[in-house]
């Protein structure tokens, strides 16, 4: 067993693990935060996507050990005191999600798109999601919605 | 979870058969139980795997080596997770008249490189198609050149450009190329107390490479791949190199490489080197396509990558 610490939305969380825990089940079962999806397990799909030091990554093929001493973002860290991200309130206007799995992953990686560029094409919202599958074929409103998401402050989604 | 008739691999592809209902097919999708320890320095690194012996790994991006841990295709009692050590050997720079790259570098990091885009093509071209963004933010070049799946494309990449291998060990370091680094199928010349640290590609004047791909869809393993580079001489070329991925190739395509030294390039003679090329192949039939399939598009992938290659060297395009 190693003791591993992780910085999750902000707060310090140390627990002590198998070596062999890998990320996704990390936040899922010590810590409870089921937002971060279980999806493929294989790298493919995209649902387990955190933000890793500010990078998607997908959670499932990473170790909790690896994490230790990183500053990891999960969707339960994008809505700040009642306020949603804007990627958020995006998918809420433009219909981005169906049934909601792949949701998660795909609103964390277009936090991190929109943080390094605020205001991209379509085909750049495209590549950026290209990880990540909608098992409900939805990336037309996924796109829109994150369009929404760059056209929009967090003040106007406050108002 | 996991897709029928196909296993996981290197990116968390599918590059092997499993038989449906085998008990490899209702996934472990855990690894087996291991050690753990984390380098903090290369020679940390090499300390730590000389003093727990060959039953140890490393363990770069994860990319690989964690679905293939899943799956129980590698059962390591230690890992040793080099990834601290992604500042120390993440690098592209410029050293005289090499490229050098980090081993720890990321394949974001490469894909963003403006030196590679300018001077090294080939890497730029092979990174867009690698597997996808998200996998880009962890995979690095020496985890994927050490897995040596035999349908990777960045072991493709560094055969063509002629990529020497730097690999570290407690008594120094060895430089390899990589017809004495690639051992075959997951399988190269690091002793199990060594590390790959560097990758070197030496820059010619007036040269140019790149890459060509197919594959089923965005981020998926090769059909067929082809990389070639070519640097000319007083109208001729002067150096030639291609080399193939996913068509079980050798290293070097040797024989067709040779067709082209001294001679003008031109589309003609392009064909005939790719032709040798896909003929000297041996694809297998899978759910990727035909032999005959894959033998084809290596051929026709060849000569684009030619085509390209030359026009990049004659700074006719970017």
């Amino acid at each position: 067993m190693i003791q591993v610490t992780i910085t999750v939305n902000d707060r310090e969380q140390t627990r002590v693990v198998e070596p062999r825990t890998l990320l996704v089940h990390f936040l899922r079962d010590e810590l409870g935060l089921t937002g971060t999806h279980w999806g493929c397990d294989t790298s493919n799909c995209g649902a387990c996507v955190v933000l890793m030091d500010g990078w998607p990554v997908k959670s499932c093929t990473v170790l909790a050990a690896t994490a230790s001493g990183h500053a990891l973002r999960t969707v339960e860290g994008l809505e700040v005191d009642g306020v949603l991200d804007p990627v958020q309130q995006g998918f809420s206007e433009e219909h981005g999600l169906q049934c909601g799995f792949c949701t998660p992953g795909m609103m964390l990686t277009a936090r991190a798109l929109l943080d390094r560029n605020p205001d991209p094409s379509d085909l750049e919202i495209r590549q950026a999601i290209s990880g990540q599958i909608c098992r409900c074929t939805g990336y037309t409103t996924i796109v829109r919605s994150i369009r929404w998401a760059a056209e929009h402050s967090t003040e106007e989604v406050q108002r | 979870m996991c897709g029928g008739g196909e296993g996981v691999g290197a990116d968390g592809r599918w590059p092997f058969e499993i038989d449906p209902g085998s008990e490899r097919e209702t996934a472990l999708q855990v690894p087996a139980p291991f050690e753990y320890e984390r380098a903090t320095s290369i020679d940390h690194a090499l300390e730590l795997l000389t003093r727990l012996g060959p039953d140890a790994q490393l363990l770069a991006g994860g990319h690989s080596l964690l679905p293939m841990m899943k799956l129980r295709l590698a059962t390591p009692g230690y890992l040793i997770d080099i990834d601290d050590l992604a500042g120390e050997l993440g690098y592209v720079r410029e050293h005289e008249d090499e490229i050098r790259i980090g081993a720890m570098t990321r394949h974001r990091e490469l894909l963003e490189s403006e030196l590679l885009a300018g001077r090294l093509a080939i890497v730029t071209d092979a990174e867009r198609v690698i597997a996808d963004p998200v996998v880009r933010n962890r995979g690095t070049i020496g985890g994927a050149l050490c897995q040596a799946d035999p349908s990777e494309d960045l072991g493709a990449v560094c055969a063509a450009v002629g990529a020497q291998m730097v690999i570290r060990g407690a008594d120094g370091e060895r430089v390899l190329g990589m017809d004495e680094f690639h051992r075959g199928a997951y399988q190269t010349a690091i002793g199990p107390a060594e590390m790959l640290v560097e990758i070197r590609v030496p820059v010619r004047e007036d040269s140019g490479s790149a890459y060509e791909k197919v594959d089923r869809r965005v981020g998926d393993w090769a059909v067929a791949a082809a990389g070639a580079a070519i640097s000319l001489a007083s109208g001729v070329i002067g150096h030639a190199g291609i080399a193939l991925a996913a068509v079980g190739a050798e290293v070097r395509c040797a024989e067709s490489e040779q067709v082209l030294v001294g001679e003008p390039p031109s589309d003609e003679l392009f064909t005939r080197a790719a032709k040798l090329a896909a003929a000297a192949s041996r694809p297998v039939s899978d759910q990727r396509g035909s032999a005959e399939y894959k033998r084809h598009v290596a051929a026709v992938l060849t000569e684009r990558a030619l085509a390209r290659a030359t026009a990049r060297a004659l700074g006719a395009e970017r």
